[in-house]
């Protein structure tokens, strides 16, 4: 099971080991991490689950496609390193990633 | 299919014979029954003669995800409500504009509403919504709506537009105005007052522009950050677009929270156990709000047009109808809903419904929203054990704003 670190915005890390083929959001989200609202579930239509890589961790992660990146310009506080974690995919490779968490979601 | 015709019954009626656009549905309250037989037996289904034309209705919580997470198959221009635009009022706004030029005027405006900003107002707001509550008159049966749903979003709209406070209650007229053309919605405006009253707010709020221009003000002032933002800074020289937008942002802050307001009251005194669950534990009242959004819908509909030939669970759509998301409905799909029926204010995962809408349209205020109805609930608990419901409540003639004219209280202290 890969490491990953999420940072909230105050801080606080949480590491947690993180189930592959499950997203980054769901995993955060099973984990108890707080930070992300996810309130579409996962269906990239929300944008509540804003996150920022690592630039180290941007390959891995992929690349947004039209409908994130639709999605993540409604973001005020949107950076070059800014996902949505219900549209990462946890793989192995990931194994000692860490992202931060915004502020706040909206 | 006239409006004027007696409703058909609801179980046995065949669909085909329903007009899902009948605005009495809402005013009724008796949208229920027909939509959860769409939602059965035909959840993208073609009603091919209506007061506003043919049109589509999905019903199913997971197919309105889909239509409005597609921004690229299911335009929203030229308009986002059932009705067809008014040919002399064509109002411009974002909400009805497709990327990338929805992008740019969103972007200008977000910002007033992240929660960052928020948090600086929330000490305002809840020094508002006390004096609102304090003044109540206890004892006597008073109107909800107006004396608080009303008087609340009304105070939050002066706030956010740095509008002239004393002169306030003219917003919540426009909004009225803006969203009741029987053309639009269903609803009962004479068009003639309809008109006066938006070129009377473009007129109000064009000089409040040119008063405004060059001042320094707060970036929580929507004028300000209009004018501020270089792809925003002429809007007023294209009047449809900043009357189009104004009217937006307040039809967006008002109908929606005023009527949620209310509806959290009602839904409580239907049911009590809930009332008395949220005395126990005034932690619950985070997820009390997004279950009162999602039982309370205040907005039913948004439409789009199909940009091209399409399907849609299993349904050929053609290029160019027009297809309207019923989120009341996809709020009362038990397949994506436990006991979607029943009000549940410490209900798993709260957050997860369609009053908001979903995609790049998603409600920018939602996060305001929120807050204004967790600060009056929490101020509420803390002055009245019981906001009493005296009678049934009197609710809008409209098949757009799911909401309340009036709702008879009495409020009984701690």
């Amino acid at each position: 099971m890969p490491k990953i670190t999420l940072i909230e915005f105050n801080g606080t890390n949480h590491t947690i080991d993180a189930d592959v083929g499950k997203s980054l959001m769901l995993n955060a989200i099973d984990n108890g991490v707080p930070g992300i609202d996810a309130d579409c579930g996962g269906a990239c239509a929300c944008g509540t689950c804003h996150v920022f890589l690592n630039e180290d961790w941007l390959e891995a992660a992929g690349v947004a496609n039209s409908l994130e990146d639709a999605m993540l310009c409604m973001r005020p506080d949107r950076e070059e390193v800014s996902r949505l974690s219900c549209q990462i995919e946890i793989t192995e490779s990931m194994d000692g990633m860490t992202v931060r968490m915004p502020e706040y979601q909206m | 299919m006239s409006q004027s015709a007696a409703q058909p019954d609801p179980l046995n009626a065949a669909l085909q014979d329903i007009d899902f656009s009948d605005p009495r549905m809402f005013q009724r309250n008796n949208w229920h029954g027909y939509f959860a037989r769409l939602r059965d037996e035909s959840p993208v289904h073609y009603q091919a003669e209506s007061p506003f034309g043919p049109f589509w209705s999905v019903t199913r919580f997971a197919d309105i995800v889909a239509v409005d997470s597609n921004f690229e198959d299911f335009s929203s221009e030229p308009t986002i409500v059932i009705g067809d635009l008014d040919d002399d009022m064509p109002l411009e706004q974002f909400i009805a504009m497709d990327p990338p030029k929805h992008d740019v005027q969103r972007k200008a405006v977000q910002s007033a509403v992240a929660p960052q900003n928020l948090a600086q107002m929330e000490a305002l707001i809840r020094s508002r919504v006390a004096d609102i509550l304090d003044q109540l008159p206890v004892g006597e049966t008073f109107d909800w709506v107006e004396k608080v749903s009303i008087n609340l979003t009304t105070q939050m709209l002066a706030t956010l537009f740095d509008f002239p406070f004393e002169e306030r209650s003219k917003l919540t007229y426009w909004s009225d105005m803006a969203t009741a053309a029987p053309e639009v919605s269903g609803g009962d405006a004479d068009p003639e007052e309809r008109q006066a009253a938006l070129m009377d707010c473009l007129a109000t709020f064009t000089r409040l522009w040119h008063e405004r221009k060059g001042t320094e003000r707060s970036s929580l002032d929507l004028i300000s950050l209009l004018q501020k933002d270089p792809n925003t800074e002429d809007i007023v020289d294209k009047p449809m677009e900043y009357l189009g937008n104004l009217i937006l942002l307040i039809v967006g802050g008002n109908d929606t929270t005023r009527n949620s307001a209310t509806g959290g009251v009602l839904a409580l005194n239907q049911n009590p156990g809930e009332y008395d669950k949220l005395r126990a534990d005034q932690s619950l009242i985070p997820s009390m709000v997004s279950e009162i959004i999602r039982w309370q819908t205040p907005l039913a509909h948004m439409r789009r047009r199909a940009t091209r030939d399409l399907e849609l669970n299993g349904q050929q759509i053609k290029e160019g109808d027009k297809v309207v998301m019923w989120y009341m409905s996809g709020n009362r799909d038990e397949r994506s809903i436990d006991n979607p029926n029943d009000f549940i204010i410490d209900r798993n995962n709260p957050r997860h419904h369609i009053a908001f809408g979903f995609g790049i349209h998603r409600c920018m205020g939602n996060r305001l929203a929120e807050m204004q109805l967790r600060i009056l609930w929490e101020e509420i608990m803390q002055r009245f054990s019981h906001v009493e419901v005296i009678e049934e409540p009197r609710r809008v003639l409209s098949n757009f704003v799911n909401g309340y004219e009036e709702l008879k209280v009495r409020v009984h202290p701690v």
